[in-house]
């Protein structure tokens, strides 16, 4: 194995020219925004704002509740027109905050002070970070403060930025390097101040190069930060893997990065960071790929967080008359949507319209055992083992054997030739041992 | 603006992309694969090849359908298993029996165990196992391969419990004349397969292939046929070495249905393990039991019997070649 991968996984077709060669662009403001006060991990934001408020573009609608937390800023001018239950990305309801966006406005967010990141604590730097709410952009939503502030007797060597962006479809990451490697190197900067961490490997798969390019470019004199080029597969972008592929160390089971002196940020994140000491505005809007063969016009966007998915396909020209599926996120891992109400999240990669040949057959076959899960799973479980336990709903032996391990990454499932929704069937198993030990039913 | 999508959206959990293959698409390479192979018993044994092959197919088709949950057949699993059972068999069997097989081998081998996916036995091998028991002279009465396309080898047409009239002119397989009668066969004659011996396990060249293009598909694990011949050659070597009166490697190679067992029968995948190690050994196990039953056996041939005893292993051999689960060893984190 070379340091620059990992073991097993897939090679699911890229799709990414679809996108990859398109500048970001920004797309104008919608009518209504709608902001769920939960888009992150954590607890979700408390409100701070009532019906018939008017807020500027930056201005919070909602507080960090907590540590593993932050607020929620409008991202857009306007009028707070309801306060209430929207649905979800996820596929749920949630408390959300819809805003009349003015259609006059010049949307200029109100003056306010950049911190100076140069004399700041560790502490000071953390809180800025968490006032902006600035979570990760990879998909999790992972509050991104908290890692830079990382547990007391635990000392970090190494951050390393995820460029690698292995999900198909998906340019966000791609574009933001290629176009905004300064932003990117300077959000570097800010925290490996923070973390008072010397060291930096940037990850980015091979079929980037434009983007290795720009920023081998930018790179300056006096950090040390290699820009390392990652085999191309999926999926080299999960954390897990991506730091085998850098350092070459396995993370223990049910262990953090962290345990092996590791840092692992999404390069959006970064340059959000870098954003928030640039210019001081909070996390309200993000680069989302919006792509697939079912949608008219491919596109790099800016879009402000809270835009309807209906807004967003809108402003791509809308979709072909095959179209079938949206998912929010990647096709690998990503979320497919019932309503197009839903809003694009602070943690939304990319919208990807499938055509209906492409979406998974209806047809199951049964389990031949011919073991190309096996062979796919980047952490080296039996899917096809696990999945006979599931399907029968015995949780514990999924315990057993390891379920906690999986990612959920899908390459087993992608794999399987019988069509089995194998990352489906664990992600049942994990939801019943999790109720199983809260103790609810 | 106008409404962008037609209202009815697909949701489906993650991931939402398949890879391209599914499983009639593998089982139907495999068919495809063992076309030439029938072809070639065809050359050798004329129409009665493709009638014994065509009925042991009729058998297990036509059972698949009866008693399978619905649809089953488009699967393509009970086409492969009759169309290997067929190839299995001598020219000249009874049809009725070659009926049977493929009625048992998927009734007993496939069915009784919960259908495709579920057995523990390769259904082709517990019909020919049952054939073996239930009519031990009609399964190894050989007709000599030649002799026109379209005369039929001995009593094809025999009605069921009578005694087929053994009048056709028959001989051994080459491993049954060196058991028994001590005689050697020209290794050309063994690799381009006009001996006596079952309809697809002749032409050990064509089979090859067939594997090898499997195995570049990815549809068989090359992992199993490979294990299986290097042990076999290997081991043979070895006692031919101590022993020279035992038959040698290329002998044992090229001899008797291990090419069609090593090809086409052990990479099954629903009986064969699912691990790579595992599968290495359970190909290292196959060889040696060729080897041990063809020389000290009381039998001719062994594979038939070294794949079913070995595939009753797979579920131990699956469990104590679990793979590591990734950060439980391996390097220490620095």
């Amino acid at each position: 194995m070379t340091r620059t991968g990992f073991r097993h996984g897939v090679h699911p077709r890229e799709e990414k020219g679809l996108t990859s060669g398109l500048p970001i662009r920004r797309m104008p403001f919608p009518d209504e925004i709608v902001l769920p006060l939960r888009q992150h991990a954590g607890n979700p934001a408390k409100l701070c704002v009532r019906t018939g408020d008017h807020v500027e573009r930056g201005d919070p609608v909602g507080l960090a509740d907590g540590w593993v937390s932050v607020p929620v800023h409008a991202s857009a001018a306007g009028t707070v027109t309801d306060i209430g239950w929207w649905p979800h990305p996820d596929g749920s309801m949630a408390m959300s905050v819809r805003i009349a966006v003015d259609r006059y406005a010049p949307q200029v967010a109100r003056p306010r002070r950049v911190p100076r990141w140069e004399g700041l604590s560790t502490d000071a730097v953390v809180r800025a970070v968490q006032d902006a709410g600035v979570v990760g952009l990879g998909g999790a939503a992972f509050p991104t403060h908290v890692k830079l502030a990382p547990p007391p007797g635990v000392t970090v060597h190494t951050l390393i930025i995820n460029g690698a962006e292995c999900e198909p479809y998906l340019t966000s990451d791609h574009r933001t390097m290629a176009e905004y490697p300064a932003r990117v190197l300077f959000g570097i900067r800010v925290m490996m101040h923070a973390m008072r961490v010397n060291k930096c490997v940037v990850g980015v798969e091979r079929n980037k190069p434009d983007a290795i390019a720009a920023l081998r470019q930018a790179l300056p004199s006096d950090l040390d930060i290699a820009i390392l080029p990652l085999t191309v597969k999926y999926p080299q972008g999960a954390e897990k893997m991506l730091i085998q592929a850098v350092t070459g160390i396995e993370v223990p089971s049910g262990k953090l990065p962290v345990s092996v002196g590791v840092v692992v940020q999404n390069v959006g994140s970064v340059a959000a960071i870098g954003e928030v000491f640039e210019t001081g505005l909070p996390l309200i809007e993000r680069i989302v790929t919006v792509s697939g063969h079912g949608l008219r016009r491919p596109a790099n966007l800016i879009v402000p967080v809270g835009t309807k998915l209906r807004d967003l396909l809108a402003f791509c020209d809308g979709v072909t008359a095959d179209a079938a599926e949206v998912i929010l996120g990647g096709p690998m891992m990503g979320q497919a949507q019932a309503n197009l109400d839903a809003p694009v999240l602070k943690g939304t990669t990319g919208v990807v319209v499938l055509e209906r040949h492409e979406t998974r057959l209806d047809k199951v076959y049964p389990c031949i055992h011919c073991g190309r899960c096996l062979e796919a799973c980047p952490v080296f479980l039996n899917p096809s083992l696990l999945g006979d336990f599931a399907r029968v709903a015995r949780w514990d032996d999924m315990a057993e054997q390891h379920l906690a391990d999986c990612m959920l990454c899908g390459s087993c499932a992608y794999v399987c030739p019988s069509n089995i929704p194998l990352a489906q069937m664990f992600q049942a198993g994990k939801l019943a041992l999790r109720r199983a030990r809260a103790g609810t039913p | 603006m106008s409404p962008p999508l037609a209202p009815k959206l697909i949701v489906t959990a993650s991931p939402h992309v398949r890879s391209q293959d599914s499983t009639p698409v593998i089982m139907w390479n495999v068919v495809g694969a063992l076309v030439p192979v029938i072809a070639a018993a065809a050359w050798f044994f004329g129409v009665s090849a493709l009638l014994v092959i065509a009925t042991a197919t009729l058998g297990a088709l036509l059972t698949e359908r009866a008693i399978g949950r619905g649809g089953t057949v488009a699967d393509g699993s009970a086409m492969i298993t009759g169309l290997l059972l067929g190839l299995s068999l001598p020219a000249g069997l009874p049809l009725w029996m070659a009926f049977l097989g493929g009625a048992f081998g998927i009734g007993f081998g496939k069915l009784v165990w919960g259908g495709l996916g579920q057995n523990v036995f390769n259904p082709a091998l517990v019909g020919r196992a049952f054939l073996q028991a239930a009519f031990p002279v009609a399964i190894t009465t050989w007709p000599v391969p030649g002799g026109g396309f379209w005369s039929l080898k001995g009593d094809l047409f025999a009605f069921p419990f009578t005694h087929p009239s053994p009048d056709a002119i028959t001989s051994a397989t080459p491993l049954g004349l060196l058991k028994f009668e001590g005689k050697g066969t020209e290794l050309m004659h063994l690799v381009f397969g006009d001996t006596g011996g079952s309809l697809g396990e002749t032409a050990a060249l064509v089979i090859l292939a067939g594997g090898i293009f499997l195995a570049i598909k990815r549809y068989l694990n090359w992992r199993i046929p490979a294990g299986i011949l290097i042990t076999v050659a290997l081991f043979s070597a070895v006692i031919h070495l101590i022993d020279p009166r035992r038959p040698d490697a290329l002998f044992m190679l090229f001899s008797g249905g291990l090419m069609l067992g090593a090809v086409y029968m052990a990479t099954d995948l629903v009986t064969s393990p699912v691990t790579n190690r595992g599968r290495w050994l359970f190909a290292v196990g196959i060889g040696l039991l060729v080897v041990v039953i063809r020389i000290w056996g009381g039998l001719p041939e062994g594979v038939m019997y070294a794949i079913l005893f070995m595939n009753a292993l797979v579920p131990f051999i699956n469990r104590a070649t679990q793979p590591r689960v990734f950060g439980t060893g391996g390097r220490v984190a620095a």
